[in-house]
């Protein structure tokens, strides 16, 4: 296990690395400097100015620059409001981080519900409702379902208050987010009990006359969701992604739409950070839902 | 040796010391019984025994109509439909300011006037945008494009999984252990993060118009191919790796080396029909995660060039006067949503008809 915890530990740093090192690097491709802007400076400014950021440096260097500062937990400052990167991306992410958590509990909770409902009643009209929906669900982007809900809910039937931030109201949002991956786990969680449900012990357990509730709870579902264990690295990478648009839909100041701001003003201190703070957040629940996979499953082999 | 068919009357005697079978304890076969043996269905060919199943899956057949109508769509309504998708409707020659935000199959005083007076107007069936383009044929472009977009990165992904995911587990060892690093890296960076990222990137660097062939395209919709080829291809290679080493390794390939069978023959007969359809298939799922993509990223800007339309700017658009034309929000939903749907269900309906490991 340590070793194999090790490996995958490893990845991830390289694969940090390598995020750091694309999003370093095309930033610096773009044409221009920072202080190009419509006031012509005078050389000497733009020179002392450049000084003072690092910016006369090669690239290489401003590289390793970037990278100390970054684990010293200093982001730079933004382009345009000159704010400090780290206070924006954390303060907004509170946000966020509410948002999508609550979307993650919805989407497994509802899921597997849903997902079991479907198993159990094979075939039958709840399970035929169920996969209809949850195929639909998964055709239907996030920011259409999103416009759809903030029409229908907020604008035309006026049941649901638009966004404040001092009372926030997170009905539609949540909706927003978890529904295609509940849709996702649903199909997930019927597909893993329904092969759960075909294996000897549970026979063996409904033929001596075990309780039917505890057959469902104790032998199928508890081995059904490691597979759904799986999804929830990809769920939260889906979720982060998908809060960009849904915030900007919702006009919820989160680090969702933070980021697209900042990529329609073109603020590329702004976009580095952003970046880099997200693809960490994904890479690590990656990482864990790998080593919580492997933990949970005792069919798997460790290596 | 004997030949049964010419002396079967003439029974040869049998030895008494040969171990032979006597044949004259046999009887003859009659005609009916002859008749029993012959092959009374023809038999059917694996592509052929897929479509008869695909045929019976309601759901994938009216997929496969949903789109036929969807492409014929796209091929016929600019020739039908009078307006350009950057068009401002215009009035017997004159620009109509009015006609802006107008309703499915309303007509702007203008053209009413125009329409009294015994002139031709060709009826908005979807209304007209902001602009005062007819908003139709927008949604038809806008559903040609992100089709184009979908079916090229298909495209882009199968050439390129094809390609590397065959090379890996054609060389083995040491190349497939390298190359499976790469994915293995290439594979586990956020993918939409990335595609966000390059997209920011690719816009600002690529410069498209010394290039006269690429001008058309844009140079957003170039940076979008560039990177569903930088990332989307792992999937597909691994999968094409996986399915070459797994059926390598079956009896019925030693079985067919034994018995002296050429690799070409092996390739063909062999491992093709086994893994080809699963290829298809996931490449075929591509089209719809594509169009998910490209309206993602037209959504949060980064998507085709305006006056150019895909159905993710035109939701965009439409945002802006939400309350009052909530159509304009509907009509390029109903498309993904559409495309989207078909594709996934077609997807589904394939598998189910053609992935050996599926069928019962």
């Amino acid at each position: 296990m340590a070793k194999y915890v090790g490996k995958r530990v490893l990845l991830a740093i390289v694969t940090l690395f390598i995020i750091c090192g694309i999003t370093f690097f095309a930033m610096n491709a773009i044409p221009g400097g920072p202080f190009d802007g419509e006031k012509a400076v005078s050389p000497e400014v733009k020179a002392a100015m450049e000084k003072r950021y690092n910016l006369d440096k090669p690239v290489p260097e401003q590289f390793v620059i970037y990278m100390t500062n970054m684990l010293q937990g200093d982001f730079g400052i933004s382009l345009k409001t000159g704010r400090d990167i780290k206070t924006t991306i954390f303060e907004s992410f509170k946000v966020s981080a509410k948002l999508g958590g609550m979307a993650i509990l919805v989407a497994l909770a509802l899921g597997l519900v849903f997902g079991s409902i479907a198993a159990l009643t094979r075939n039958k009209l709840p399970d035929r409702l169920i996969i209809f929906f949850s195929t639909l669900f998964t055709s239907l982007p996030n920011f259409v379902l999103a416009t759809l809900l903030l029409l229908a809910f907020c604008i035309k039937l006026k049941w649901v208050p638009v966004w404040d931030p001092n009372h926030p109201n997170y009905i539609l949002p949540v909706i927003a987010l978890s529904a295609y991956p509940m849709a996702y786990i649903t199909r997930l969680t019927k597909t893993s009990m329904l092969d759960v449900m075909g294996q000897d012990y549970v026979r063996t357990a409904r033929a001596k006359g075990v309780a039917r509730l505890k057959v469902i709870f104790k032998h199928t579902l508890r081995n059904a969701l490691i597979p759904v264990v799986t999804y929830v690295g990809p769920m939260t990478a889906y979720i982060l992604t998908g809060s960009l648009v849904v915030e900007k839909i919702f006009t919820i100041g989160g680090l969702g739409s933070k980021f697209v701001e900042s990529i329609t003003n073109r603020d590329y201190t702004l976009i580095m950070g952003t970046t880099i703070f997200l693809a960490v957040l994904m890479v690590t629940m990656n990482l864990l839902t790998d080593i919580v996979y492997k933990a949970v499953d005792p069919r798997i082999k460790l290596d | 040796m004997y030949n049964l068919d010419k002396d079967i009357d003439k029974m040869p005697k049998k030895s008494p010391l040969s171990l032979q079978i006597d044949l004259q304890k046999f009887e003859k076969a009659t005609e009916e019984e002859k008749r029993q043996q012959d092959v009374m269905s023809e038999s059917v060919s694996f592509f052929r025994d897929g479509m008869r199943k695909l045929r019976k899956n309601p759901l994938a057949m009216g997929s496969i109509v949903v789109l036929i109508l969807i492409v014929a769509m796209i091929f016929i309504v600019p020739h039908v439909v009078p307006y350009e998708y950057s068009q401002i409707i215009t009035v017997n020659g004159k620009r109509d300011k009015t006609a802006t935000n107008m309703g499915p199959f309303q007509y702007s005083e203008k053209e009413q006037a125009y329409i009294d007076e015994g002139g031709k107007i060709f009826p908005h069936i979807m209304g007209t945008d902001e602009l005062g383009r007819d908003y139709f044929v927008r949604v038809i472009y806008g559903t040609r494009v992100s089709l184009t977009i979908g079916v090229f990165a298909a495209l882009i992904v199968l050439l390129i999984g094809v390609l590397y995911g065959s090379i890996s587990g054609y060389f083995g060892g040491k190349v497939d252990l390298v190359m499976m690093r790469i994915v293995d890296i290439i594979y586990s960076l956020p993918d939409m993060l990335m595609v966000v990222l390059l997209s920011v990137v690719l816009k600002e660097v690529l410069s498209v118009e010394s290039i006269p062939a690429l001008k058309n395209i844009g140079t957003n919709m170039l940076s979008m191919f560039i990177v569903f080829g930088l990332l989307y291809w792992t999937g597909m290679a691994r999968l094409v790796r996986g399915q070459i080493l797994t059926i390598k390794q079956n009896e019925y390939i030693l079985a067919a080396k034994v018995s002296g069978a050429k690799s070409s023959r092996i390739i063909r007969k062999h491992i093709l029909p086994n893994c080809i359809s699963v290829i298809f298939i996931s490449a075929a799922l591509q089209i719809p995660s594509a169009i998910f993509t490209e309206s993602f990223l037209s959504f949060i800007g980064l998507g085709v060039q305006a006056p150019m339309p895909s159905l993710g700017s035109l939701a965009n658009a439409a945002r802006a006067g939400l309350s009052a034309y909530a159509y304009k929000l509907i009509f390029p939903s109903i498309m993904i949503c559409l495309i989207t749907l078909s594709f996934n269900l077609l997807g589904d309906g394939l598998r189910d008809a053609f992935d050996p490991k599926l069928r019962r």
